[in-house]
C-alpha cells in the first residue's frame, strides 16, 4: 500500500476543488481519507482539507499526485524515517525518537508502517528486511537494533472516538463525581457483556480495597463468568483475598458484619504464610484449603494473572513477580491486543497500566478518590474515563446489572 | 469614472508563438494594428468618456500592449503578475515602474507560482474568479484571496484556445456576466452557475471572435467585430453593444479587454 499526505488550501468548496481532487482519487480507483479538514467560517475565509491517499500501485499515485497538483493538492513534506543502529545494550541511541500510547506509523521506503505493540514513552525499532516497526522499552534494546531517530518520517494517528459506541461517548473523560452513577454501570455492563460475546479481550485492574470493601465475591463472579480476560494487581489484593477465604477477614475485619476480629491484623501474614508453607496460590487451591474467592476463581478458570510486587509487599506470595522489569514484561504479554481495561480502586497499578497500554485500549477508571482519576489524565492517559465512586459499591452495582442481563 | 491602462502598439507584432493564435506565418499589419488600436482608444476616451493613461511601449517586447495581463488592480494595491513564458517575462520591470511611479503600493505573490493578473482574475461583486491551467497556477488564487480578503473561486479552463480567463468569461456589473461554457470544464461550469445569477451564454461563433474578451465602460460593452448577435441579449439586459475592430491583435490572441487594465 503506497500512501500520501496532500494538503488543500483556498476557497475550496465553493470553488468545488475539494470533490473534483476527490473525483480524481475515486477514478483511478484509490483511496483517500481526510484527515483534517477546517471550513472557513465567513464567504471570504479560506479552508483547508488534509488529504490521506492510498493506492496498491506507485505509478497510479505519481501519476494521481501529479494530476491534482495542478488544482492546488500540494504533497506534504514527507521522508523516510531516519535510522540509527543502537550502539549499547539496554539504550537507544542519542536523539531517539520517544512513543506516545496513540496509533503510530514510520514511513521507510515511501511507504508507512504502523508501529506494533504501541506504548508510550518507549523506542521505535525497525526491522527494514521485514518491514516492521515495533515499539520497545529500553532494556530490551539489542545492540545493532535500529532505532528511529527525531521526528522525521513518523506520524502520530489521532485516537479514534466514533468507534467506542454510547459508553465512550456519553462520557467525555471529565472526571467528576457528579455523574449520574447507575446509567453509567448500565454502560459499562454492556460493554464488557459485549466484549464478552465478541471474544474481546477486557483486563481488570485492581487494588486491595475491593477485598476491604467486600468486592471479592463481585470480582469473583465476573472472573467466572468470563467478563474478565487478565487479571492484573499486586501482592495486596491477593493476600487479602486469601485471608479472606481462610479466616473471612480482610486487615483483621470481618467482611460479613465489618467489625475487628481480636489478634486479626495478623491474619494476613498467616494466611501468606501458609500459602508460601505450600509453595504457591496454586497448590493450595488444588488442596482444597482456599474454596472461594478471587484467586481461586482465576486458578480454576484458567484467568492469566500477574502479581507484580513492590517494595512495601508482605510477603510476598509466591507468585509476586519480584523484579520490576519482569513484572512489566509480563504485563505487557498479557496486555497485547486488549480491548477495555476496567480499573478499580488501584491508584498505582492504573498509573502502571496508563503507561504500557496503546491509546486503543480504552480504560474505565473507578476510584473514590478523585486525585487518582487526575493523576491518569495528567499523566497523558487520555483514553481514560473516570467514574468516583466506593468500589465495593461500584462492583455490587456491576454485577446486579449483568446478573438482570444486558 | 472609468480609467484604464494602455499601451500603444509601436512595437506589436507576432515576433514568437506562445498561445494557438499566434502564427509567425500570420504577421499582423502595423499599420492597421495602429489604426484598431487608436479607435479602441478614441471609442473610451471620447463616445465613453473614460480615462485611459498610457504606458511608454519597449522595442522587444510585442505584447506589452495587452495591459491587462501586467498585474491585478484593487484600489490603490497592484499585484504584479508573474508571467508564465520568458517572451513576457521582460515586461514586468515596466509595467512594476509605471505602477510606482504612480503611487501604487507594488506586491509580488511568493516564488515560483505563475500568476497573469486581470488576464485570470476578474471581480463580479465580492467575489473574484480566477482561471487556471494554461497559464495562472491555481497557487496564485491563494495568494490573491490572502492580500485582497476575498472570495476568490477557481475556474478550470478547459480549451487552450482560451487560454486566459478573459477571453471566456467577462463580468458586465454584480450577477450577469458573459460567458462560452465549453471554454471550462464541468466543475468550473457548476462553479458559475451556482455563483453567477445570470449567465449569458455566447455562441462559439461570438467566442471565437473573442466576445467574451469585452470590456464595460458607461453602460456600453465594447470588444471586437463579428459578435452582432450579442446586441439583443445585451440590449434586454440594458447595455449597449460598441464592436470595434482589432483583428490584427486577434492574431495575437487578444482583444478589447487584453489591450486595457481597468485602473478605477
Amino acid at each position: 500500500m503506497v500512501e500520501e499526505t496532500v494538503e488543500l488550501k483556498g476557497h475550496i468548496i465553493d470553488s468545488l476543488l475539494l470533490p473534483k481532487v476527490l473525483d480524481q482519487v475515486l477514478a483511478r480507483g484509490a483511496e483517500y481519507e481526510i484527515a483534517r479538514i477546517d471550513i472557513g467560517v465567513r464567504r471570504s475565509d479560506p479552508s483547508y482539507a488534509r488529504i490521506i491517499l492510498r493506492t496498491d500501485n506507485k505509478s497510479i499515485m505519481d501519476e494521481l499526485l501529479a494530476t491534482i497538483k495542478v488544482h492546488g493538492a500540494e504533497p506534504v513534506e514527507s521522508e523516510d524515517a531516519c535510522l540509527v543502529a543502537a550502539d549499547l545494550v539496554g539504550a537507544f541511541p542519542e536523539g531517539f525518537y520517544a512513543t506516545t500510547n496513540l496509533r503510530t506509523e514510520v514511513r521507510l521506503g515511501g511507504i508507512w508502517l504502523t508501529v506494533e505493540n504501541q506504548e508510550m514513552d518507549r523506542g521505535i525499532v525497525v526491522d527494514t528486511t521485514a518491514a516492521r516497526a515495533v515499539c520497545k522499552p529500553m532494556h530490551r534494546i539489542a545492540m545493532g537494533d535500529m532505532v528511529v531517530v527525531g521526528h522525521r518520517g513518523v506520524r502520530v494517528i489521532p485516537a479514534e472516538r466514533r468507534e467506542w459506541g454510547t459508553l465512550f461517548g456519553f462520557m467525555n473523560s471529565d472526571i467528576s463525581p457528579e455523574k449520574p452513577k447507575l446509567a453509567l454501570v448500565r454502560e459499562i455492563a454492556r460493554e464488557l457483556w459485549n466484549c464478552r460475546s465478541e471474544k474481546k479481550k477486557t483486563l481488570f485492574v485492581g487494588g486491595p480495597a475491593l477485598i476491604h470493601t467486600g468486592a471479592a465475591d463481585s470480582l469473583a463472579y465476573l472472573v467466572r463468568e468470563g467478563f474478565i480476560s487478565v487479571l492484573l494487581t499486586g501482592n495486596g489484593l491477593a493476600v487479602h483475598d486469601i485471608e479472606n477465604a481462610l479466616y473471612g477477614t480482610s486487615l483483621g475485619i470481618r467482611l460479613r458484619d465489618g467489625t475487628p476480629v481480636q489478634g486479626g491484623h495478623r491474619n494476613h501474614l498467616r494466611a501468606i504464610n501458609t500459602i508460601r508453607r505450600l509453595g504457591s496460590i496454586k497448590a493450595a487451591i488444588e488442596t482444597g484449603l482456599v474454596t472461594y474467592g478471587v484467586m481461586h476463581a482465576c486458578i480454576s478458570k484458567g484467568i492469566p494473572f500477574v502479581l507484580a510486587g513492590s517494595i512495601r509487599d508482605d510477603g510476598p506470595l509466591p507468585e509476586v513477580i519480584t523484579d520490576v522489569v519482569k513484572a512489566t514484561d509480563a504485563t505487557r504479554d498479557l496486555i497485547r491486543g486488549a480491548h477495555l481495561a476496567l480499573v478499580v480502586a488501584s491508584t498505582l497499578h492504573a498509573v502502571a497500566l496508563g503507561n504500557i497500554l496503546p491509546a486503543a485500549t480504552r480504560m474505565v477508571v473507578v476510584d473514590i478518590n478523585p486525585a487518582a482519576l487526575t493523576k491518569l489524565s495528567d499523566r497523558g492517559s487520555f483514553q481514560t474515563i473516570g467514574i468516583v465512586s466506593d468500589s465495593g459499591l461500584f462492583m455490587r452495582q456491576l454485577v446486579e446489572t449483568l446478573q438482570e442481563g444486558c | 469614472m472609468d480609467s484604464f491602462l494602455m499601451c500603444p502598439p509601436d512595437y506589436f507584432g507576432i515576433e514568437y508563438e506562445i498561445n494557438p493564435w499566434m502564427r509567425l506565418s500570420n504577421q499582423s499589419d502595423p499599420g492597421r494594428a495602429r489604426s484598431q488600436w487608436q479607435e479602441l482608444h478614441d471609442v473610451l476616451t471620447g463616445e465613453l468618456g473614460a480615462a485611459v493613461e498610457l504606458i511608454e511601449p519597449v522595442p522587444g517586447l510585442p505584447d506589452l500592449v495587452f495591459t491587462a495581463n501586467a498585474g491585478y488592480v484593487v484600489g490603490n494595491v497592484f499585484i504584479s503578475s508573474a508571467f508564465k513564458h520568458k517572451e513576457r517575462q521582460g515586461e514586468t520591470p515596466h509595467f512594476d515602474a509605471w505602477f510606482q511611479a504612480h503611487g501604487y503600493n507594488i506586491r509580488k505573490l511568493g516564488p515560483g507560482c505563475i500568476f497573469e493578473g486581470a488576464g485570470d482574475a476578474l471581480p463580479l461583486g465580492e467575489t473574484v474568479f480566477a482561471g487556471y491551467r494554461h497559464r495562472s497556477e491555481i497557487c496564485s488564487h491563494q495568494e490573491l484571496a490572502e492580500i485582497i480578503g476575498r472570495r476568490v473561486l477557481s475556474l478550470e479552463l478547459a480549451d487552450p484556445a482560451f487560454y486566459h480567463l478573459d477571453t471566456c468569461f467577462c463580468p458586465l456589473s454584480a450577477g450577469t456576466a458573459l460567458y462560452f461554457p465549453a471554454a471550462f470544464d464541468d466543475y468550473a461550469n457548476r462553479v458559475l452557475q451556482e455563483n453567477v445569477p445570470d449567465l449569458l451564454a455566447l455562441s462559439e461563433a461570438s467566442a471565437r471572435q473573442f466576445g467574451c474578451n469585452a470590456l464595460l465602460a458607461a453602460g456600453t460593452v465594447v470588444m471586437n467585430t463579428g459578435c452582432g448577435d450579442l446586441e439583443q441579449p445585451l440590449a434586454d439586459r440594458g447595455y449597449k453593444l460598441r464592436m470595434v475592430e482589432l483583428s490584427e491583435f486577434m492574431k495575437s490572441g487578444g482583444s478589447a479587454k487584453c489591450l486595457t487594465l481597468r485602473l478605477g
